[in-house]
């Protein structure tokens, strides 16, 4: 027999080659570059130093991709996971959340000590928009990057799989161009790939009176948003499940796909925690219900009696729940918790999909037989904390109103027991009893 | 009135039948274990050594679940057996009655006598002690031999590689595992366990492990006289009943412990399930002592209907068992690799060599299917075998078994055209290609 070597990685240890060295070597002398950017050494030239502290760093980590790409054979990439400080919460992983955490704070309430790292990106700024950057061109600037970058590495880590290639390009994409490019030529801010609820304000009184004052575009982007949260939603999530949204279009699931992933596994399986999960994410979206309605009554009726109230309720919801909730923890919080803490204890839009996925949906993740070894792969890596194998091992399909059909279960599923199907409404509980019981 | 059943043994055959003893009746379950405390998935401590999961993850249960289950568990070591008196003895003093025992004591690896096989660094892999032990015994090494192929032997490799250790595999066949596996589908994990930098070799076996002067191994020399440097030897040469405790009890045994189909042993109130249980008739086309998760939860099932009083035959159906080496997946469906009389076989292999669809049929009807790096569903193929359909039909409607993920290439089509081209006057037509469109409005569920 002919030995058919192709260069992988050789146990000898000798698999740190000299092309991961260089990515390496670029995005840690990007990174310096990135701190220093915090000094006011920017103003010698703006576009010198995004070259350096985000361009090099960026096409560093490309590179080492790149390199593992090279340097492996396709299939599940999880070795050593648990064992990784930067994975497994430890002393890295925990440095990580802190740096995210502090950058979403310093973004969101203290700009001004950002300053001389907004204006690196005031070139790009200027090119796309016209103006000069601010915190939030920087904030979108960095997201959009950490979902092509990482996009790229959960590409090449799951190449053997279809499923994980189109999804990812198309969050890749969506994030690019409906939730980045398009935003900033129209100049208004309008994300085309984000809803009421979870962009709440894009059907209050106040974006109708906005949007419809800029006349025929702006009709059609309240049109759009009432539209995608009313009549999009429910159909499409009916045939496909909110898969459809979460982890094909969302931003949210865009960066927990790519630059949350090497974390999935941090999220807790445990009953008590899903318990916790299903009041916290239905509480939120009850409150911002009834926000939107009294602000539409507020509106409507100048003697509203709550007309005060609700305003500033609506402020302590933006507050709490968009940007500390959403923002805060809902990144920063990727290496402790998993990378979906915000889409599943917080997210509105999640809450309402989920409950059309459960009640009115033709999704659902099909147990093949009697083929599980309860080996906990599936549970294991699933983000949004579904203990999956409970399911697999007595044969039930999964129908969760959480599950936002990553399709990784099914991925690391070493017995090929588990498969994201649409399919007929009946029956579709059902127990598998010819094979489990 | 309520029993008293112990269980000697809690791995998958132990707990499928306490759990299933529980959903039937209000007996007093105990199982007992002195491997660990709590049930865990035997096949995934693979994935605890390569870094894949925490020990907690593979535990198929919440501790908590036992209780709520009143299933009492304790954690000890049997070490006598008194069928007279209907009682065992614990290595902590304690004796247990029972009313009925179930022995689902399972297996342990095979050590054939070779010279320095209790050398430091020699060791099987069944067992949470064994994967203990291999913890610490790969710790800073460089080199492995591990001898024999086979399931565990392959696993274990691919566990040594993830920590980037040198691999060399010593397997007594000309093929990996072609005892079971047909010849292309053989070759075919032959060659990508090279691919992978395993030195594989064939038609090899260990002769004797030589240590150094702390007793560690220090190479192994084969038959042929090759001599092998490594520091860490894995036997993978199968496994055998692990039996050592019906011994002076009375209960008969041969390599397992002899039951009839019922599950029961010549003592009455004693019953013996999964590997360690060895069948007097064997069932057609299937060994007399099964080693497998699946067949283990499979004679559970029926051994709790009949300690409920529902005496029931094991009768497990079309033989499954899945696996996966190294990055291919393996599902097999019936009868394959059996040399029945008549038997034709259909294979169709990808360019890149990595995935295959065997089916194999008589004159009659398909009675078999072989899937490396595809998967398919057990139910579309138990049913085509159990119901006897024609390869013809079933060729026609083979877009309904894939069960691979939305968007993969389907290779059905292939196969078709090639029983087409090797039976000329036949013109089968794929009836559906599993098409994402047709998930959406009709009533079967595949897209």
């Amino acid at each position: 027999m002919t030995q058919n070597f192709i260069n992988i990685d050789l146990p000898s240890g000798n698999n740190f080659t000299a092309l991961k060295k260089t990515g390496l070597a670029m995005l840690s002398v990007g990174m310096l570059f990135f701190f220093i950017s915090f000094t006011s050494v920017t103003e010698v030239s703006p576009l010198l130093f995004f070259i350096l502290s985000i361009i090099l760093p960026s096409a560093g980590a490309l590179i080492f991709f790149f390199a593992q790409l090279k340097s492996s054979l396709p299939g599940v990439k999880k070795n050593g996971i648990q064992f990784m400080s930067a994975t497994n919460r430890g002393l890295l992983g925990w440095t990580i959340a802190v740096f995210l955490t502090g950058m979403y704070i310093l973004i969101y309430w203290f700009p001004e000590l950002l300053e001389n790292l907004i204006r690196i990106f005031d070139p790009l700024s200027i090119a796309l928009t016209g103006n000069p950057s601010n915190q939030w061109f920087l904030y979108g600037t960095l997201y959009t990057i950490a979902v092509l970058v990482m996009g790229v590495r959960m590409l090449i880590h799951n190449r053997h799989n279809k499923y994980q290639i189109i999804r990812t390009l198309s969050v890749m994409f969506v994030q690019l161009t409906l939730a980045y490019l398009i935003p900033m030529f129209i100049q208004n801010g309008f994300f085309f790939s984000y809803f009421w609820p979870l962009k709440q304000e894009y059907l209050f009184p106040s974006s109708y009176e906005y949007l419809s004052a800029s006349g025929g575009v702006g009709m059609f982007m309240f049109f759009w948003a009432a539209v995608m949260s009313f009549i999009a939603t429910p159909v499409l999530t009916y045939f496909y499940g909110k898969r459809w949204y979460c982890s094909w279009v969302c931003g949210c699931g865009a960066l927990a796909e790519t630059l949350g992933d090497p974390y999935r596994h941090n999220s807790d399986k445990s009953l008590t925690s899903w318990k916790i999960e299903r009041w916290m994410v239905h509480s939120v979206l009850v409150i911002i219900i009834i926000i939107t309605a009294l602000l539409w009554i507020d509106n409507t009726n100048d003697n509203f009696i709550l007309g005060e109230f609700v305003h500033s309720a609506n402020k302590w919801y933006g507050f709490f729940i968009s940007a500390m909730f959403a923002g805060v923890i809902g990144v920063g919080f990727y290496p402790l918790m998993g990378s979906r803490v915000w889409c599943r204890f917080g997210c509105p839009m999640a809450a309402i999909l989920g409950i059309f996925q459960k009640y009115f949906s033709r999704f659902r993740i099909t147990v093949n037989g009697g083929q599980c070894i309860s080996c906990g792969n599936c549970s294991t890596f699933c983000e949004m904390g579904i203990d999956v194998k409970s399911y697999a091992q007595r044969g039930q399909n999964i129908i969760r109103a959480s599950c936002v059909g990553c399709g990784i279960c099914s991925e690391v599923c070493p017995r090929g027991v588990l498969r994201l199907e649409n399919g007929p409404l009946e029956n579709r509980f059902e127990l598998n009893k010819e094979y489990l019981r | 009135m309520s029993e008293n059943i112990l269980i000697i043994g809690n791995g998958i055959t132990g707990i499928t039948a306490a759990r299933h003893i529980r959903k039937m009746s209000s007996n007093n379950i105990l199982v007992i274990s002195s491997e660990s405390e709590y049930f865990f998935s035997r096949t995934a401590l693979m994935y605890v050594y390569m870094g894949h999961e925490k020990f907690e993850n593979i535990k198929p249960y919440e501790d908590g679940f036992w209780k709520k289950s009143n299933i009492k568990l304790v954690f000890d070591h049997v070490t006598h057996i008194n069928t007279v008196q209907k009682q065992v003895n614990l290595s902590s003093g304690n004796v247990l009655n029972y009313d009925k025992l179930i022995i689902a004591s399972g297996s342990r690896p095979n050590r054939f006598g070779w010279k320095g096989q209790d050398l430091h660094g020699v060791q099987g892999l069944y067992s949470l002690q064994d994967l203990k032990l291999l913890e610490s015994n790969s710790r800073n090494i460089k080199k492995a031999v591990i001898v024999g192929g086979g399931l565990i032997g392959i696993e274990l490799a691919e566990m040594l590689l993830s920590r980037n250790i040198e691999v060399t595999m010593l397997v007594r066949e000309s093929g990996y595992w072609n005892n079971i596996l047909p010849e292309e589908e053989s070759q075919m994990i032959s060659r990508y366990i090279m691919q992978h930098h395993i030195d594989l070799r064939l038609s090899t076996e260990a002769e004797e492990f030589i240590g150094d002067e702390n007793g560690r191994v220090k190479s192994v020399i084969t038959i042929t006289g090759d001599h092998i440097e490594c520091q860490f030897i894995g036997l993978t040469a199968g496994v055998s009943p692990n039996i050592d405790l019906v011994k002076n009890s009375g209960i008969n045994y041969n390599r397992g412990i002899l039951v009839n189909e019922y599950l029961e042993t010549n003592i009455i109130d004693v019953y013996a399930a999964g590997d360690c249980a060895e069948f007097q008739n064997a069932i057609p086309f299937r060994k007399n002592i099964e080693q497998v998760w699946y067949t283990g939860r499979l004679q559970a099932e029926a051994l709790a209907q009949t300690i409920c009083g529902n005496r029931t035959a094991y009768s497990p159906g079309v033989w499954f068992n899945s696996a996966k080496f190294l990055d291919i997946e393996y599902q097999v469906y019936g009868l394959v690799n059996k040399n029945i009389p008549g038997e034709k076989n259909l294979y169709f292999e990808n360019d890149e060599g990595n995935k295959s669809i065997r089916i194999v049929y008589t004159d009659e009807s398909v009675i078999g299917f072989n899937l490396m790096g595809i998967r398919y569903r057990q139910e579309v193929c138990e049913k085509w075998i159990r119901e006897k359909y024609s390869i013809e039909t079933v060729l026609e409607n083979l877009g309904e078994a894939n069960f691979d993920p939305e968007f993969f290439r389907q290779y059905e089509y292939y196969l078709i055209k090639k029983f087409n081209s090797l039976n000329p006057g036949k013109n089968i037509l794929l009836r559906k290609k599993r098409k994402l469109v047709n998930s959406l409005f009709n009533n079967s569920a595949q897209s």
